[in-house]
């Protein structure tokens, strides 16, 4: 289950390719493609690693408070697809 | 912005990169994209081969569709391949199975980052052998048995749609599950020596919708790349990439370094610049004037008013372009008729763009399809001696269904 009070990292087996919509994901385990369709969700999933919990990334990357749900809810589904990973 | 349209400004590296190691082939398809037979005298080297691979691992082109002509002829096949996995550059292969003996099989199954595409254009002999020539149904069929009994996890099985095995659609999902792969069906483009039998190939106006139909109701189990989003113009966008990505997101290296937009675009229209010259793949991808130019944004053309030209944008470039269509206007076999029409309306002595590029063979082997051998007959086409080789015409796409994160 995604916690977003926990702390969080870019899985080690991801590439992330900066594009100029926002980077393109490469996950060498699962062989999958997929992307990260903003410039800040980019900075928040780099960030994760460096903050105590999600919502702290959330916040370092300027993410305007209206938009917090929508980056749990894209942040879960990269939880769920192994792109992120419990720390 | 939606993703697809993001794509159509291009990306920093490509998503869909098919890279033919070779020209060389052991069978003759008569509807070889890429007209292949011989070899090339100017293929790319090892150390060249290799030198492609660092530069692509540097753009991070994570992975790359290796086809041919059959790549696995080359000599130093296995050692490219070994190579770009090694260098973080996961490889998809196609083959018409040749050299997948039981124990190739063996090494694959046990070599990660590698996904083998198995090229079969009938669910039986008789309709696969008419267009890839005598014995090649049964040479994928080993491979795939090779492959099964060596626990290799889901192979492809790719199936180039055509007016013969529309109907066999059930028969190649039942051969796909019996042997634990993946099905991918593609269209049928008019590229290579696919424009010598696109005529009597294609599937008809109706098949089209039943390809649609069986679409909708098992797409999701099937790969199709960006083969059929000129059938959402039916009803409902399919699964698969939804536009043309020709130079944006999508590009070709040839044996010989030359780079084109689209594997199914080997023309010199199409001709973006070659890996050898100085800044080698990436200078050509990021400035070559075609790739700038086919990243302007598109007009619809004869298509803008069509209501769905949001999901068809007026289907394939090659398509067009190779059945001598204006490139801004509907796809040959627009879902509403207009490419008939178009087609109707280009006159009996039109002239199709033929491409310079041609390594058929020469001469009738054993392997020479049916096909071929009875149009060669035909005064018509008495200067088309171009019997075969090939692999399917089918290694453009890259089966690409992505799970989106973000919105
Ligand atoms: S030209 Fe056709 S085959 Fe090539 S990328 Fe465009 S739609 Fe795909
Ligand atoms: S008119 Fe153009 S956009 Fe409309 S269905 Fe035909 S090819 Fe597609």
């Amino acid at each position: 289950m995604f916690d977003p009070g926990a702390p969080y990292r870019c899985s080690p087996q991801v590439s992330l390719r900066p594009e100029p919509f926002g980077a393109l994901v490469y996950h060498f385990g699962t062989r999958k493609l997929s992307f990260l369709k903003t410039l800040p969700l980019v900075a928040v999933v780099k960030g994760l690693e460096s903050h105590p919990d999600v919502h702290s990334a959330i916040e370092a990357a300027g993410v305007e408070e209206a938009q917090r749900p929508a980056y749990l809810k894209a942040l879960a589904g990269l939880a769920a697809s192994g792109t992120i990973e419990p720390r | 912005m939606k993703l697809v349209d993001h794509f159509q400004y291009g990306l920093n590296s490509p998503i869909c990169l098919t890279w033919e190691l070779t020209y060389a082939c052991n069978l003759s398809c008569a509807h070889c994209l890429s007209s292949s037979g011989r070899r090339d005298p100017r293929e790319l080297t090892t150390a060249e081969a290799k030198a492609v691979i660092d530069e692509l691992q540097r753009m991070q082109v994570f992975y790359i569709n290796i086809g041919g002509g059959e790549p696995t002829v080359r000599p130093d096949f296995w050692e490219l391949l070994d190579y770009s996995i090694a260098h973080n550059v996961g490889v998809k292969f196609s083959t018409n199975g040749l050299k997948i003996d039981k124990q190739r099989a063996a090494q694959l199954a046990a070599t990660d980052y590698v996904d083998i595409q198995i090229s079969l254009d009938g669910a039986t002999p008789e309709v696969n052998d008419y267009v890839r020539g005598p014995g090649s149904y049964d040479m994928a069929i080993r491979a795939l048995e090779n492959l099964a009994e060596a626990g290799f996890q889901q192979p492809k099985i790719s199936v180039v749609m055509t007016r013969q095995n529309v109907d066999q659609l059930d028969e190649f999902k039942a051969i796909a599950d019996k042997y634990g792969a993946q099905l991918r069906i593609t269209r049928l483009r008019p590229s290579g020596r696919g424009a010598d039998v696109w005529d009597e190939l294609h599937p008809l106006p109706s098949q089209q919708k039943q390809m649609y139909d069986w679409l909708v109701d098992r797409g999701d189990q099937v790969l199709t790349g960006d083969s059929f989003f000129h059938l959402s113009a039916f009803g409902e966008a399919l699964p698969g990439l939804n536009l043309c990505g020709a130079g944006r997101v999508v590009c070709l290296i040839d044996p010989v370094g030359d780079v084109y937009a689209c594997p199914f675009a080997i023309h010199e229209n199409f001709l973006a610049g070659n890996v050898r010259s100085p800044g080698g793949f990436q200078e050509v991808w990021e400035n070559s004037e075609l790739f700038t130019e086919l990243r302007q944004p598109q007009t619809g053309g004869a298509c803008s008013g069509c209501q769905h030209y949001d999901s068809c944008q007026g289907g394939c470039m090659a398509a067009k372009f190779f059945t001598g269509l204006p490139l801004d206007g509907p796809d040959p076999e627009c879902v509403r008729g207009f490419g008939e029409q178009a087609l109707a309306a280009r006159g009996d002595d039109h002239v199709v763009p033929k491409s310079e590029v041609d390594h058929s063979r020469t001469k009738i082997g054993k392997n020479t399809p049916v096909l071929l051998q009875l149009s060669m007959g035909r005064p018509d086409r008495a200067c088309e001696t171009s019997p075969l080789a090939g692999m399917g015409a089918s290694q453009s796409d890259s089966g690409l269904r992505v799970p989106v994160a973000g919105s």
